[in-house]
C-alpha cells in the first residue's frame, strides 16, 4: 500500500513536471530516441521485407538474417558499440534498429506472400507492369500486416529505448537507472509505469494510423491481422 | 515463461547439489584433523576484486577445515546484503565505509578507525559481526588522464576547481546524488563540473569513455588495473571526502565460529592495496580466473 502511496505521490510531485529533469522533457528525450530507431528501421526492413515477397524467394533467407538483430541481448549491442563509437545516440540506436528490424521484414515478407497468386495473374493479365502490381495490387493487400509489424516493432522500441540512461543519455530510463542505486523505489516504479504507458500510447497511436492507411476494403481482413500481430508478439 | 523457470531451477538445484558434494569431499578430507566441523557459504558482488577476494576466503577456510560452499557474482549490494541478513549466505567481502553508509545513509565517519567502529555498532543488532579488516582500501577516486593532467596542470583534487566548469565528469547515476559524489566536491571543494555522464561504477563504459576522450574525469577504483596500464593520473584527496574503505568480512554471527574468524583474521594483515591492485590487474587485463588468482598468491604467501 505504502508502495502505491508513494508511487502516486512521486508522479504527482510538481517538480517532476518541469526541468531538465522532469517527466516533459524526459518523455520528449524518450519518443526522440525510439522514433529515430522506428523510423530507420522501416526504411531499412520495409524494402527488403516487400523485395523478397514480391520476388517471392529470399525470404526465409531474409528472415533468418534479420532475426540475428532480435537474437543477440540488447545490452550486449549497447555496451559494445559504446565501445567502439563512444558516448552519444549510435549505441542505442545500433541496439533499437536490431530489434525493430525483424518484426518489419516478417510481416511485410508474409503479407506480401499472403496475396493470392490469382489476384496477381488477374492484375499481370490487365497489362499492368511489375511496380504497378506492387504498387496497387500486392501493398494495399498487405498493408494490414505490414503495420502490423511497425507496431509490434515500435512499440518494442519505446519499451526497449529505457536502455538509453544505461550508457549515460536521458529518456525515462534514467528514474530508473539513477533509482536503483539510490534505493528510490518509488523513482524507479514511477519511471517503469511511465514507459509502459507510453508504450500502451504508442500502440494506440499506431492502430489508429493503421486503420487510416488500410483499405476501407480490406477492413475485415484487418482485424484479423490484428490477432496476426499478437501472434507475431508472442513469438 | 514458466519452462525457462523450470529450468534454471533444476539447473541451480544441480550446482547446489555438485557444491556440496564437492564441499564434503573437503571436509572429509580435513575432517581427520580437525574435531569441530563449521560449515559456511560464501557470496560476493560481480566484480573482480570481490570475486578474488571470496575466493581467498574459500580457499583460507577449507585449509582450516571449514566445509565451504560458494554463491558468488550475486549482483549489488542491494541484492547481496539481504541475502546475507536472511541466512541465504553467510559471510561476504565488504568495504568498510560503503557497508557503513548503505546500514547508515546519514553516517559521517570517514577515518578507519571511525568508520570500522560505526559499521560494527550498526551489525550489531542484525547479528552481524565484522571480523578484522584488512590493511587494503579501495576508495573511490578521480582520476583523468596524463594529457588532462598534464595539460591542466592537475594533480590534487583542489587542482581541478579552476578549471572544472570546462571539464567533463563521468561516472555511476549515484554519484550525481551521493553526499561522497558531486554535492561533497561542491561543497568541499566548490568545484562544479560543465556536465555529468552517467555511466558505469569503474566499469566498460567508463573506462571506454575516459580513453576516448568522451569524459575529462573518471570516477573510479583505486585498486582498479587499468588505471596503471592507462598510465592515468588519480587525483590526490587533499580534503576527506571519502569515508575509509578498507576490505573486510562480514558475516553472520551465528555462523562464523572461532575456526573461522581466526583463519580469516589470520589472511586479513596480507591483504594490502598494493597486493589487492596487481591481483585484480591480473584478473581484468590478463584475464586470469578469480579462483586460480587467489589460489596462487595464497600458496606464494605461504597462507595454504
Amino acid at each position: 500500500m505504502n508502495v502505491l502511496t508513494d508511487l502516486i505521490q512521486w508522479l504527482t510531485a510538481p517538480e517532476q513536471w518541469s526541468g531538465p529533469d522532469g517527466i516533459p522533457a524526459r518523455t520528449v528525450q524518450h519518443l526522440w530516441y525510439s522514433l529515430l530507431a522506428a523510423a530507420i528501421a522501416i526504411v531499412i526492413a520495409l524494402p527488403i521485407g516487400i523485395g523478397v515477397g514480391h520476388a517471392r524467394r529470399g525470404g526465409l533467407l531474409a528472415i533468418n538474417l534479420t532475426n540475428l538483430g532480435r537474437a543477440i541481448p540488447s545490452l550486449g549491442i549497447i555496451i559494445l558499440v559504446f565501445t567502439l563509437v563512444g558516448y552519444g545516440v549510435v549505441p542505442i540506436e545500433v541496439a533499437l534498429v536490431a530489434i525493430a528490424v525483424p518484426p518489419i521484414v516478417t510481416n511485410s515478407f508474409i503479407g506480401m506472400r499472403s496475396v493470392d497468386p490469382e489476384v496477381r495473374e488477374a492484375a499481370q493479365g490487365m497489362g499492368m507492369t511489375g511496380w504497378q502490381l506492387l504498387g496497387r495490387v500486392e501493398l494495399p493487400i498487405a498493408m494490414p500486416l505490414v503495420m502490423a509489424g511497425i507496431r509490434t516493432s515500435t512499440v518494442q522500441v519505446v519499451a526497449t529505448a529505457t536502455l538509453a540512461a544505461y550508457v549515460g543519455l536521458g529518456g525515462l530510463g534514467r528514474y530508473l537507472f539513477d533509482g536503483l542505486p539510490q534505493r528510490d523505489l518509488s523513482q524507479v516504479l514511477g519511471g517503469a509505469v511511465l514507459v509502459a504507458v507510453l508504450s500502451l500510447l504508442t500502440e494506440l497511436v499506431l492502430g489508429r494510423v493503421q486503420a487510416l492507411v488500410v483499405s476501407k476494403g480490406l477492413a475485415q481482413q484487418s482485424a484479423e491481422a490484428a490477432v496476426g500481430a499478437k501472434v507475431q508478439k508472442a513469438a | 515463461m514458466r519452462r525457462i523457470r523450470l529450468g534454471s531451477a533444476v539447473m541451480a538445484a544441480c550446482l547446489a547439489l555438485a557444491l556440496a558434494a564437492c564441499g564434503g569431499d573437503d571436509a572429509l578430507d580435513s575432517g581427520s584433523q580437525q574435531n569441530q566441523q563449521s560449515s559456511i557459504t560464501i557470496g560476493s558482488t560481480n566484480f573482480s576484486e570481490q570475486l578474488i577476494l571470496a575466493q581467498m576466503y574459500a580457499a583460507v577456510l577449507e585449509k582450516a577445515g571449514v566445509d565451504v560452499q560458494t554463491r558468488l557474482n550475486l549482483g549489488a549490494r542491494e541484492v547481496v546484503f539481504p541475502a546475507l541478513e536472511k541466512g541465504d549466505i553467510d559471510l561476504l567481502p565488504e568495504y568498510t565505509g560503503a557497508a557503513l553508509s548503505f546500514l547508515d545513509p546519514e553516517a559521517t565517519a570517514v577515518e578507519p578507525q571511525e568508520v570500522l567502529t560505526a559499521l560494527r555498532s550498526k551489525l550489531e543488532p542484525k547479528s552481524l559481526v565484522a571480523l578484522d579488516p584488512t590493511p587494503a582500501e579501495d576508495k573511490d577516486a578521480f582520476a583523468v588522464t596524463k594529457e588532462t593532467a598534464e595539460k591542466y596542470n592537475l594533480q590534487k583534487i583542489s587542482d581541478l576547481e579552476p578549471v572544472a566548469g570546462q571539464l567533463v565528469i563521468g561516472g555511476p547515476p549515484e554519484l550525481k546524488t551521493r553526499p561522497a559524489g558531486l554535492p561533497g566536491l561542491k561543497k568541499l571543494y566548490g568545484i562544479e563540473f560543465k556536465e555529468f555522464k552517467a555511466l558505469d561504477a569503474g566499469g566498460p563504459l567508463t573506462v571506454s569513455a575516459l580513453k576516448k576522450g568522451d569524459i575529462d574525469v573518471a570516477r573510479v577504483f583505486t585498486t582498479q588495473g587499468v588505471i596503471a596500464e592507462e598510465g592515468w593520473v588519480v587525483l590526490q584527496e587533499d580534503k576527506l571526502l571519502e569515508p575509509a574503505q578498507n576490505l573486510i568480512p562480514i558475516g553472520r554471527k551465528d555462523a562464523v565460529t572461532d575456526q573461522i574468524s581466526q583463519a580469516l583474521n589470520a589472511l586479513a594483515p596480507k591483504v594490502t592495496s598494493e597486493e589487492l591492485t596487481k591481483l585484480n590487474a591480473q584478473v581484468d587485463i590478463e584475464k586470469k580466473d578469480p579462483e586460480t588468482v587467489a589460489r596462487d598468491w595464497l600458496t606464494q604467501q605461504g597462507l595454504i
